[in-house]
């Protein structure tokens, strides 16, 4: 009897899936339930340094005056021309004309005027004030033309204008992007389920190309199991940036689903204390850059799927050089540096935050420098604790951490940060770096500072974290790499 | 039921949630991490960071802000959150709405498995239907919550597609709504009804060999019909103890099923903010917790009395 009931319900079932289905042929969907692991704040870039921000709204919601393109090229966004001054000092914009806000407001000079004088004004509470700090003035020539004056030549200004942090805003709406964001991009803002969802539908009078879909929906699941049971079950469509690789041969092996393994700019190292005891002699530290094994690291910390990095910058932007091989895995040389220097045994901690990335990395990098004599404590912390102990107190010897920023070889250059680096070389030439703006002039230079600071090995650079991307076989459009922590749904299609 | 002794347990209520408020208080401005430099992230400069820290409120001193969060409390008012940019009381009652209904199902479920199960269990004591109940509960007892909610999903929502694997569409979904709630409640619900079966099983064989029973008996009950008319009533003592303990159990149970689930309760809230540092939601929602816990063991005490009438002198 119970077998029967079963029948007759599964029969029921598979004729209401059937139904589903053939109403689904008819056209290819236009919804999308993409999955991110952490709930933002809130939904102002301009006001706060959360990843998940940018993750939902960039390009989506917000558009900047210029945007990133998929491989990390800079190309025009509100902005669709502009000239720079042979000083470069000078950058002459032209906007779009016709552009407005969803709340029906104008886009002109002035809207990107107001932006500007925003972020960089003395309350601001912008998360990368930094990027605006060559500013000079601002001026508006007419409601088409925006002429930015710098301080000194910056050669990424174009860069920093296409950050989430850089996006416009209107000066009716700025105060309330937090909860009801504002922007000129190709979708709207819906509906905001705290601890849910945050639901985004097509804008009607967006001013460029009409996107394929017409709803987005970003679920947030950020347990990983949950993740990839959502996944499994159907629930979501994508998740662009998986949580959890261990489960991405799973991914793989199922027809259903696509998987890439992109870029991130999220390079990941071993940070040293470059003013403590012994970390301030360059042996220690080339001995620690000796003694671990990065590919054994890889393997255990990111199921095998991470490239290895050499210096403080990744492999797929513009004037990387591979210098993975500088400090080949060579425990009996770390050892003869670490005598050398004078160094017996070294006690040391190690902060670990909470990513996948550094627990397990932190186990093994632990294991490989006991065998060179070092013997190392892990301190687990969380990310609050991480960023007022390590990051503003500066107090540790060693920590694992991903540096997700892009091109960010001017930490390296400034005097108050964790590493403690303080190198006047390094500084002069990061310097020279800042004010070149000739792309081959600057290739060169770029790579002088990754040669001087995996010379000097200032960390021990380990890897570039992974890009694990899964969603519906059916899906077009999505980025394979992150070259900022952003999902650009604009060009997500679903195939007939 | 003296009015003195609801007196008394009354002032020791309130004087429970203001120690309540000094330790929360206390333990949540100890905790290391700033919240102005979490929501800035680590490009920050030292003036934004002082510009936010000031427009939180946070460059006051802890007297101050004890006295105007305290205060607030009395009148209502649990503060604005820090990172949310919302009042408090908003975003409690969003997550109530999801919290407060999963743990009641999850209640009810546990009360109709276990109560009758427990009985059923005492009434066949050394049976085969006995051992099977004491071996399945032993098992419920020893399974995490969450690994069994993992194993519902992956049967469930993943192998045969019946359920969602998580989520909640809110209540405006209607019906939808209501089926996201069914495996977590049941996840939350089996292994409290396993204790609570354990609990009723024992509690009800303590009291079947009490004399008051063999006197029925002897008059001429049927051991079903002592049970029912005079070992249930007793053997409910115990077991209401352990239920309100197990209501706290099942508040504090959410805070995993929810992660597990991905549903927008209580219990996600204070992991988000504890992670947030949104001193002003953890601190409101800990407390509210607090109160509710306190005012559920101060219902239990109250039932006590009416169950048991020799304990309302006592106290």
């Amino acid at each position: 009897m119970v077998r029967y009931l079963a029948k007759a319900c599964f029969a029921l079932l598979a004729l209401s899936v059937v139904g589903v289905a053939s109403s689904a042929m008819a056209a290819p969907r236009t919804d999308l339930n993409a999955g991110i692991r952490l709930e933002p704040p809130h939904l102002d870039p301009s006001a706060g340094a959360a990843a998940a921000i940018g993750e939902i709204v960039y390009a989506n919601l917000f558009e900047g005056l210029t945007r990133m393109a998929p491989d990390g090229a800079i190309v025009p966004g509100l902005a669709e021309s502009w000239t720079v001054s042979a000083d470069g000092k000078t950058y002459t914009f032209t906007l779009r004309k016709g552009v407005t806000f969803h709340d029906g407001a104008p886009f002109d000079a002035n809207v990107a005027k107001f932006t500007l004088d925003r972020a960089r004004a003395a309350d601001s509470v912008n998360p990368q004030k930094g990027l605006f700090e060559p500013i000079d003035a601002v001026e508006v020539v007419d409601p088409a033309t925006l002429k930015v004056t710098l301080k000194r030549p910056t050669g990424a200004f174009l860069f920093n204008l296409a950050w989430p942090a850089a996006v416009m805003v209107s000066p009716q709406s700025a105060a309330d992007n937090k909860t009801k964001p504002v922007g000129t991009g190709p979708f709207k803002f819906e509906r905001w389920a705290k601890g849910s969802q945050i639901d985004l539908v097509r804008n009607p009078t967006y001013w460029g190309k009409t996107p394929a879909l017409n709803k987005i929906s970003f679920k947030i699941i950020g347990d990983p199991a949950a993740a990839y049971a959502a996944m499994m079950a159907g629930d979501l469509d994508a998740y662009p940036i998986f949580p959890a690789n261990e489960n991405i041969p799973q991914f793989q092996k199922d027809p259903r689903f696509t998987v890439k393994i992109g870029n991130t700019e999220g390079k990941t190292i071993v940070a040293l204390n470059n003013a403590r005891k012994p970390f301030d002699d360059i042996r220690v530290r080339r001995a620690l850059a000796y003694g671990i094994d990065r590919k054994a690291v890889i393997e255990g910390a990111t199921m095998g799927l991470a490239k290895p990095i050499g210096s403080h910058y990744a492999p797929q932007d513009a004037g990387y050089v591979d210098l993975t091989g500088k400090y080949p895995y060579d425990p009996e040389k770390a050892k003869a540096l670490l005598k050398e220097a004078g160094v017996s045994n070294l006690k040391a901690k190690l902060v670990l935050p909470p990513p996948d990335y550094a627990r397990r990395g932190g186990e093994i990098v632990a294991a490989q420098l006991k065998k060179i004599g070092v013997d190392v404590e892990l301190v687990p912390v969380e990310w609050a604790q991480w960023l007022s102990d390590v990051f503003r107190g500066k107090n540790y010897d060693m920590t694992i951490i991903s540096h997700v920023e892009p091109m960010d070889l001017d930490i390296y250059a400034r005097d108050d940060y964790y590493f403690n680096y303080n190198n006047p070389d390094y500084k002069a030439l990061y310097t020279e770096l800042a004010a070149t703006s000739d792309p081959d002039k600057r290739k060169a230079l770029i790579a002088k500072a990754q040669e001087k600071l995996a010379d000097d090995s200032v960390n021990v650079f380990m890897f570039l974290l992974p890009k694990t991307g899964v969603w519906n076989a059916k899906l077009d459009g999505l980025w394979e790499n992150a070259p900022l922590p952003v999902n650009d749904f604009t060009a997500v299609r679903w195939r007939d | 039921m003296s009015l003195l002794w609801l007196a008394r347990r009354g002032l020791g209520l309130c004087l429970a949630l203001l120690a309540a408020s000094v330790i929360i208080f206390v333990l949540m401005d100890l905790l290391p991490g700033d919240p102005a430099e979490i929501m800035l992230g680590t490009s920050a400069r030292p003036d934004t960071l002082a510009a936010l820290r000031a427009e939180m409120g946070l460059d006051r001193s802890a007297w101050v802000r004890y006295a105007e969060w305290a205060g607030g409390l009395l009148r209502g008012d649990f503060g604005k959150s820090q990172t949310y940019a919302v009042p408090v009381a908003e975003l409690v009652g969003e997550r109530l709405v999801v919290t407060l209904p999963l743990a009641l199902i999850s209640l009810c479920l546990t009360l109709i498995i276990a109560l009758p199960l427990g009985a059923w269990a005492a009434a066949r004591r050394n049976s085969t239907t006995d051992t099977a109940i004491v071996a399945i509960t032993q098992l419920g007892v020893a399974i995490p919550n969450f690994w069994f909610a993992m194993m519902l999903v992956l049967l469930f929502a993943i192998s045969w597609r019946w359920l969602p694997s998580g989520g909640f569409p809110g209540w405006d979904a209607g019906p939808r709504a209501a089926l996201a709630l069914i495996l977590p409640a049941i996840a939350l619900a089996l292994p409290q009804a396993a204790i609570l079966t354990r609990v009723m099983r024992s509690s009800l064989l303590e009291t079947l060999s009490e004399d008051y029973v063999r006197t029925a008996r002897a008059k001429g009950l049927t051991r079903g019909e002592a049970l029912r008319r005079h070992a249930f009533r007793n053997a409910l003592i115990p077991v209401l103890t352990i239920l309100g303990l197990q209501f706290s159990f099942l508040i504090a149970g959410t805070v995993v099923i929810e992660n597990v689930f991905s549903l927008p309760g209580l219990g996600r809230l204070i992991f988000q903010a504890i992670n947030q540092r949104d001193l002003v939601v953890v601190r409101s929602v800990v407390m509210v917790l607090i109160a509710f816990i306190i005012t559920v063991n101060f219902v239990v005490d109250i039932a006590y009395a009416l169950v048991d009438p020799r304990l309302r002198g006592r106290g």
